[in-house]
């Protein structure tokens, strides 16, 4: 082969690439991976789907499901769980994602269940020990009561107890007035919580109660929540649920960080010794990817989950693919009697519809993953998809002109830098 | 590379071989069916990371003496990393569990196995699975569809066909060795078909687009030339077909050793998928093409005879 001269500035410019991928990934990396969000199946937390279920006398309408996911909101918020997720899915359907660590029973309970609290002023004792209210003598009900119910110990008696306040407190003196000296029937959920007797006429309103299933304060908190969030505009059904440990989550992260990176280090190693410099090439490339994967999460907030974690460790394999192409058809243009500067520009020009053709397939069951799938698949298409496109970018465009810098600065000429053995260079 | 052996010549040893793949895959489908995971079949799974070596009775001992219905299959024992003690439990209950319940697991669990890591429990109602089930096969026919549409308008109908019937055969045999392991199959496991279905016919391309530019070059007059003419194609493009699989197969072999019970179904269909798809891109989409194409030659001669008539 003809010595030709060297060309320095381009062979520091390709330097220069190297030096401000390695630096932005070295420096910057850290930070922004922790910025990141992760999925619950990663951090811990749960999922919930629910069914809004229509009933005879009410049946769906676009204002009522909106009024039901608007109900499921303000009772998240009142458990005070951060970030959390609500929205509806398909016709009639709310998932709310809650991320950390907490009791489910109760959660779900808040959620999903309207308490339904109710005095009468008579009830009947039923053969099997029972309550039941008699419907007429309807005094009062959860919707007469102001949303700031809570968990308290009555200073006396040393009992768990809810404390109740009446939004008008006339009706509440009129109730007391009536039945002085009388039982007040408490009714939730249709089961009788206390008969206590009125022993003095009440004018400002409040009020506790406490009863069987109301020892604890947990349950106590439990029912002020439901209190408070009022009554959902329809039943809702738990349909699916998902609870993930915090402890099980990051491990799992744990156990798919390390399957990663030594995936990345082999896939390293391996274009390292098929193609040499080429394949180191490739490998800074392959930084670049994974310094633009978490660019791209973390500016646009997408949310890592464990699939999606995966689909990025598989991009890694796939983003390789198109060099590997590329470096192949060098050889190609190489065997055919080009020199080995024609080869690369030529063999990066004819490899380049190929990758297109091939990577625009595995794009196409990505977005019908995404389309069709939720949750869990939803995760792993997104990450599929971003990580064909991030690709794209670094192992073909990057890696083209890293390639075109350093072939052309003629600082190696021998074909074997470029992993092209001697039985293929015809002489 | 060097030509090895005729690859089309032997076409028919390769699609006897596919062909007793596919009829043993019919049977273990008709014998043994799909072991449905809960994401399909309604009820519960509770995967639980114990944090020490348990054995399947201790499991069982933890919920049936609290009264949880549990069946005689309800348990498998599984390790966080391939060829490490079985240290997590995944229990399947027909019945969907209630927040009580799970709240009750959580319970037990750190009472029993003090070493416990926590658990991922999972309820799914039938509506769900259903609608699930459904939108598993949609999705598997309409990405199939769009790449054949795909590879169609950038190849011909041919090139086409011939990939998409090597997409389905890797599709079905994954699905095969699912029945016949009788392995769990849950959601992942669609997004795992799904995967294949898009990556396997990369390589497929690859090889088109050689016989392609090859056909260009030297247009073959004869069934001969046309099979040494892809023949060619498949040989040269050889080592970038198993390059390209390697990296990503390296990929998935060291998420399905290392990266934890969760996503072992998922890694296990694709590496299952990865090999069967680099196979029947060199061995079976393009004989079939090959077939398929020679049919031109066989017809051309009548042609002349029609115009004249």
């Amino acid at each position: 082969m003809k010595k030709t001269k060297r060309n320095w500035g381009r062979f520091f410019a390709f330097l220069l690439f190297v030096v401000v991928i390695l630096g932005l990934t070295g420096g910057t990396s850290v930070r922004l991976w922790k910025t990141i969000p992760l999925g619950l199946d990663l951090k811990g937390g749960m999922d919930l789907l629910y069914q809004i279920e229509a009933t005879p006398s009410q049946p769906l309408t676009k204002t009522g499901i909106d009024a039901a996911l608007q109900a499921v909101e303000l009772r998240v918020n009142s458990l005070g769980v951060s970030s959390p997720q609500i929205e509806l899915e398909g016709k009639d359907f709310i998932r709310v994602d809650l991320a950390g660590n907490f009791n489910q029973q109760q959660y779900t309970q808040v959620i999903g269940t309207t308490a339904d609290l109710k005095f009468y002023g008579q009830a009947t004792q039923n053969k099997n020990g029972t309550w039941t209210p008699d419907p007429k003598t309807l005094l009062a009900s959860g919707k007469d009561l102001k949303s700031n119910s809570k968990w308290a110990q009555d200073p006396q008696t040393g009992n768990n107890v809810v404390t109740l306040d009446f939004k008008d407190p006339a009706l509440w003196q009129s109730i007391t007035t009536k039945y002085l000296q009388k039982p007040v029937y408490i009714f939730l959920n249709g089961s009788l919580l206390s008969a206590p007797k009125i022993d003095s006429v009440m004018s400002n309103g409040q009020s506790e109660i406490y009863g069987p299933g109301l020892t604890t304060p947990q349950e106590c908190i439990t029912l002020a929540h439901e209190l408070n969030a009022g009554a959902l505009p329809y039943p809702l059904k738990l349909v699916s649920s998902m609870n993930v440990g915090p402890s099980l989550g990051m491990s799992s992260l744990k156990a798919t960080m390390i399957a990663g990176l030594a995936a990345i280090i082999v896939i390293f190693l391996f274009m390292l010794s098929l193609y040499r410099l080429a394949g180191l090439i490739a490998d800074v490339a392959l930084v670049a990817y994974l310094y633009l994967v978490l660019v791209t999460f973390s500016g646009l907030h997408v949310v890592l989950t464990l699939s999606g974690l995966a689909a990025l460790i598989l991009g890694v394999g796939m983003a390789v693919d198109a060099n590997i192409i590329t470096y192949e058809r060098i050889k190609d243009e190489v065997r055919n009697g080009k020199s080995l500067q024609s080869s690369v520009v030529a063999g990066n020009k004819r490899a380049l519809r190929t990758i297109i053709d091939s990577n625009a397939t595995t794009f196409i069951a990505g977005a019908v993953m995404y389309w069709f799938g939720q949750g869990d698949i939803r995760g792993f298409a997104i990450s599929l998809m971003l990580s064909i496109v991030i690709s794209l970018i670094t192992a073909v465009l990057l890696s083209r002109v890293m390639l075109l810098l350093f072939t052309k600065s003629n600082v190696v000429g021998r074909p074997w830098w470029f992993g092209i053995g001697k039985g293929v260079v015809q002489k | 590379m060097n030509q090895w052996f005729d690859i089309i010549k032997y076409r028919r040893w390769f699609f006897a071989l596919s062909g007793t793949i596919t009829v043993l895959g019919i049977l273990a489908f008709a014998f043994f069916g799909f072991n449905l995971g809960t994401d399909f079949k309604a009820g519960s799974r509770v995967q639980m990371d114990l944090g020490q070596p348990v054995t399947t009775s201790q499991v069982r001992d933890m919920f049936a003496q609290n009264g949880f219905p549990i069946g005689p299959n309800a348990i498998t024992l599984a390790s966080a990393t391939a060829g490490s003690p079985n240290n997590t439990a995944v229990v399947r209950f027909g019945e969907r569990l209630t927040p009580a319940q799970v709240a009750k697991i959580d319970a037990l669990e750190k009472q029993y196995f003090p070493k416990s890591q926590g658990n991922q429990t999972q309820m799914v109602d039938p509506i769900v699975a259903t609608q699930t089930s459904h939108k598993a096969v949609y999705a598997v026919l309409l990405a199939s569809l769009f790449i054949v549409v795909y590879v169609a308008i950038r190849f011909e109908y041919r090139f086409a066909i011939a990939a998409i019937i090597a997409l389905l055969h890797d599709a079905f045999i994954v699905m095969s060795v699912f029945a016949l392991l009788r392995r769990e199959v849950d959601l992942t496991f669609v997004a795992a078909i799904l995967t294949i279905v898009g990556y396997s016919i990369n390589d497929t391309i690859v090889i088109f687009d050689r016989i392609r530019e090859n056909q260009k070059l030297a247009k073959p007059r004869s069934f001969e030339e046309l099979e040494r003419m892809v023949n060619k194609s498949l040989w040269q493009t050889m080592t970038r077909s198993i390059n390209t699989v390697v990296t990503v197969l390296i990929a998935a072999l060291l998420l399905y050793l290392f990266g934890g019970q969760s996503i072992r179904t998922f890694t296990f269909a694709l590496i299952i998928g990865l090999i069967s798809g680099a196979y029947s891109s060199i061995f079976i989409a393009s004989p079939i093409w090959v077939v398929w194409k020679s049919r031109e030659f066989k017809k051309k001669p009548k042609k002349p005879v029609a115009e004249t008539v």
